[in-house]
């Protein structure tokens, strides 16, 4: 008998018989403010994430091409921001790990928590989302949702391999509750609200 | 409404005050309470340390002496406690699980049976800080528990209040177990001194002057902890508050 | 949102949370948004400094074969290094005030709680489904699954699939079912270099320490200890213990290994069974790291793991972070559903001692457990004991539970570790009756004959003098005959085990029996 054989039987025999339903789970979304992007961009905050607010008549893209300019490894993984190290170029993962900046676009945000959904999809290679010392997310504030109760009804969990929440950047308090930004992953996660092209739909 | 006076084992030793307090304030409301005088012990003792069958002839002795009261009132949470919920090492019979249903801790007779509006006799002028025995608040719901999301409520100090001069005042610590645990304080002597000595400067700092609570076992050791500290924290029990003591 | 809006904070919420008013610290260079100091990932929300002069780190409990653990002989030890206790204590009931405020804020807190327990008592009553759905969508992903009956299956299938690739070095992120199978000692004795990438972890490796924690696994330590583990691996000044110097040395020492290393390893937090996918939560990134930088991702999955759809993993992600660390969410919350381009995925689903502990009528809940450590958070004992002194994989209440059921006569004085005061029953977020069962393992040892000699003696002696009224009013008649013979069982244990820190009760004039015969009458 193989030991998945053995390991089922044993649960099987084993089981507790007791009636245990399955609950419902509510969506628990009665309270939502009016302002999903206000809510997501003090939970970002709070979680040591940086957004980028434009003042009127100021251009996010360009504010962002501005910071860019004087950065030496810019690797982009959307269509709005152009780097100079080429995804297509990548052979293995640790290839980005020279990158200063990357810039991946959202799939969706969570206003409840302050994440921004990445995926095989949008990242391109999935180690660009921590080799990079740093990471800019574009997010088109129509794709936040209020709480995860709402993710995870999303499409992205049930498409491709990977699909991970970012709130916030890399980090850790091991050391006496110390806390320290960039611990392994990027040492800034910086959000910035742009619109999805017409021709970028959500996959 | 007849009642049963259940004085706990480590009472009746060392802290004889408390059930003599209990008695009188009981018998101020006009009730008629009898003592069983061949009562020992609930049998917390030794169930406590998993030892059930050790337990069980203790238990029964409780049971023949309490089973013709209406109300058996004692003035002890986790004796209380053990006798409602973990009282199960003899037969439960019918009147087994009578005498189980019928046990009150003091609080929660005055608080919740016989429903006390004012205790005009007491005056306690004194910055007070209450201690709630873990078993008291989160097993017999003396009071809200913190690490629960619910409306706070506290059945000892809706009482201590309708005292005359009494202030009390909020640890930074309310709810952490001070260490007492029973048999831990013997078996696990070290952590459990470390628990009471920090209980004790959590009241220092405080700045009360007194501490009061409904379990005399937990006070017995945090006293011990204050006196070994020479710390001035001075400990009473909520019965002798209640029945007027002034110190 | 449903639920009570009422509001449920304390009323007089203490402005003074601090016990140890000497470690409290000026203002620090902890990051600050709108103001505010932030205080997630396991940031503490107020800054606490040990005293400048360095103390030994006290080590964990004394391991002698399978001989019973004294926990209570470590905890001690640990006691009396006071800037270290001081420290955990204080940061740990830190962690749980931060809990409780992130409780305040979710409205549908204790109905999340119900709805956890309740998923989890579900998937654990049908669990074999659960795992044969989980398992069918996994391999539809393109995932080899392999199922372990215990650790060594668990270290050999490992091993077995690092030596198909020619792999040689392992980076893994943090899973405490890696520890339960003493993965890294086989892995060593196999000569595979296995590098942990959390912080926590890796210093506990360095130091050749368990990890005290199951969620920081380095809590124990001051920052002077880890400055002197680095500065003997990592070649780093051991007078350095700038906490900011110390994470970024280990950032830059560790990035080369993750670039170089042949395969990854991660564990997993649940494993969803209507995807075939696993659910890992980390703060740092070392996860994907793990699991996306090398071209093999082999991940360790307890069976207890499953859950059974998407939308269930919303309320355990809801409550895991809030529990363990009082932060919303952890940094990454990372969802793996197959290989990456270009790479290969193992999962090895391990059983060892879950099915049996199924089987246990007052104990199979503690299956339940999603390793939060908010129970670990709240323990007046451990916070005063340090993980280490427990002497086995899982430390604080839930170890209590369940390390008995992995070795019993080893770890039969642990249930006695504990004061029964169920703080820990009311943080759980999945409602295990933790204490309950503490007690309940505490009945186990005594009719299993795992009671010290003396305990097992004292509470006959006591059972005894108990059921009889005449022999226990002998016993305390008297004020002196009262404290000089402490109650009967007493004298079975330690001599004046009770005034080693504490003064003795005070001798009554009588006892209440003698004054209610002397008083009232007596029939």
């Amino acid at each position: 008998m193989s030991s998945r054989d053995e390991i089922l039987g044993a649960v099987r025999a084993n089981l507790p018989k007791l009636e245990r339903p399955l609950p419902q789970v509510p969506m628990f979304d009665a309270a939502a403010p009016a302002s999903l992007l206000a809510l997501f961009k003090e939970s970002l905050q709070d979680m040591g994430g940086d957004f980028l607010d434009a003042s009127p008549g100021e251009d996010p893209l360009q504010m962002i091409r501005q910071r860019l300019a004087s950065t030496k490894v810019v690797c982009s993984a959307t269509p709005e921001v152009l780097g100079n190290r080429a995804l297509s170029s990548i052979r293995a993962p640790r290839d980005l790990a020279d990158v200063d900046i990357g810039v991946v676009r959202a799939a969706f945000a969570v206003a409840e928590t302050g994440s921004v959904c990445l995926t095989q999809h949008s990242l391109g290679v999935n180690s660009l989302g921590y080799l990079p010392q740093h990471l800019i997310v574009l997010l088109d504030p129509a794709d936040i949702v209020v709480n995860l109760h709402h993710a995870y009804q999303r499409p992205e969990f049930h498409q491709g391999h990977y699909a991970v929440f970012h709130t916030g950047p890399s980090a850790t308090a091991d050391i006496e509750g110390v806390l320290i930004h960039g611990a392994q992953g990027v040492r800034t996660l910086t959000v910035v609200p742009i619109v999805r092209a017409a021709n970028n739909p959500t996959q | 409404m007849r009642v049963g006076l259940f004085v706990p084992c480590y009472v009746d030793a060392f802290h004889p005050d408390v059930g003599i307090a209990t008695l009188e304030l009981l018998e101020r409301f006009g009730i008629e309470v009898e003592y069983p005088f061949n009562q020992t012990c609930c049998g917390q003792p030794m169930t406590n340390s998993g030892c059930h069958a050790e337990s069980a002839a203790t238990e029964a002795l409780f049971v023949q002496n309490f089973e013709r009261f209406d109300y058996i009132v004692g003035p002890s949470g986790s004796c209380v406690h053990h006798v409602r919920s973990n009282f199960d090492s003899i037969e439960q019979t019918d009147i087994v699980r009578k005498v189980r249903a019928n046990t009150y801790e003091l609080v929660e007779f005055l608080h919740d049976v016989l429903k006390v509006e004012a205790f005009p006799w007491a005056e306690f002028p004194h910055r007070v800080a209450y201690h709630n025995n873990c078993n008291a608040l989160r097993g017999i719901g003396h009071a809200s528990m913190s690490e629960l999301r619910v409306e706070p409520f506290s059945k000892p100090l809706d009482l201590l209040r309708k005292v005359r001069g009494i202030e009390v005042v909020q640890l930074a610590r309310p709810d952490e177990c001070c260490g007492f645990g029973g048999t831990f304080s013997v078996f696990a002597e070290g952590i459990s001194s470390k628990m009471g000595h920090d209980k004790v400067r959590d009241e220092m700092q405080s700045g009360a002057e007194y501490v009061v609570s409904a379990d005399s076992s937990c006070m017995m050791h945090q006293q011990g902890c204050a006196e070994r500290a020479g710390l001035p924290m001075k400990y009473i029990h909520i019965a002798q508050v209640l029945n007027g003591a002034s110190s | 949102m449903n639920g009570i809006e009422k509001d449920t904070q304390p009323p007089l919420e203490a402005e003074r949370t601090i016990l140890h008013p000497e470690l409290a610290a000026p203002p620090d260079e902890s990051p600050v948004k709108n103001g505010r100091r932030l205080q997630h990932a396991e940031g503490a929300s107020h800054p606490i400094h040990p005293p400048p002069e360095r103390e030994p780190q006290p080590r964990g409990a004394r391991i002698r074969g399978n001989h019973r653990v004294d926990q209570t002989e470590a905890a001690e030890r640990f006691i009396a290094s006071p800037a270290h206790e001081k420290m955990h204590d204080e940061r740990l009931w830190d962690l749980r005030g931060k809990r409780d405020r992130q409780m305040h804020s979710i409205p549908e807190w204790e109905e999340l709680r119900t709805l956890a327990s309740a998923i989890k008592e579900h998937t654990l009553t049908h669990l074999d489904q659960y795992l044969e759905q989980f398992e069918q969508n996994a391999r539809a992903n393109g995932v080899h699954v392999h199922w372990a009956k215990d650790g060594e299956e668990h270290n050999r299938i490992v091993h077995g699939v690092l030596r198909d690739h020619g792999a040689k070095t392992l980076i893994k992120s943090k899973s405490m079912l890696t520890e339960e199978c003493g993965f890294r000692p086989y892995m060593a004795a196999a000569g595979i270099e296995v590098i942990e990438t959390d912080l926590g972890e890796r210093i506990q490796q360095l130091d050749n320490e368990d990890p005290s924690h199951v969620v920081v696994p380095a809590v124990h330590k001051l920052r002077g200890d880890v400055a002197q583990v680095f500065a003997a691996h990592l070649g780093t000044d051991p007078m350095d213990d700038d906490v900011h110097h110390l994470a970024e040395a280990q950032r830059q020492a560790t990035r080369p290994l993750i670039l170089n290393a042949q395969a990854g390893m991660t564990g997993c937090n649940f494993a969803i069974a209507e995807t075939g996918g696993i659910t890992v939560c980390t703060n740092e990134g070392n996860a994907d790291l793990s699991a996306n930088v090398p071209n093999l991702h082999i991940a360790s999955i307890g069976i207890e793991k499953v859950i059974p759809r998407l939308e269930h993993l919303a309320v355990f992600v809801r409550l895991l972070s809030r529990s363990a660390l009082g932060s919303p969410i952890t940094q990454y919350t990372s969802h793996i559903r197959g290989p990456r381009a270009g790479g290969e995925m193992h999962m090895v689903l391990v059983d060892n001692g879950r099915s049996a502990r199924l089987e246990q009528d007052k104990f199979w809940t503690s299956l339940k457990c999603i390793r939060c450590g908010a129970c670990m958070n709240t323990c007046p004992v451990y916070r005063r004991s340090g993980g280490l002194s427990y002497g086995a994989t899982y430390s604080g209440p839930i170890g209590l539970i369940i390390d008995p059921s992995f070795n019993r006569h080893k770890y039969s004085a642990l249930p006695f570790s504990s004061s029964l005061n169920g703080s820990c029953s009311n943080v759980c977020p999945v409602k295990i009756n933790i204490h309950e069962q503490i007690a309940a393992w505490r009945q186990v040892m005594a009719e299993n004959h795992e009671l010290t000699l003396i305990k097992k003696a004292a509470m006959k002696a006591a059972g005894v003098l108990l059921a009889h009224p005449v022999l226990y009013r002998a016993a305390i008649t008297s004020a002196d005959s009262a404290l000089n013979n402490l109650p009967r069982f007493a004298i079975y244990i330690r001599l004046n085990a009770w005034g080693r820190h504490r003064e003795v009760p005070h001798a009554p004039r009588e006892s209440f029996h003698s004054w209610y015969k002397r008083n009232r009458s007596v029939p």
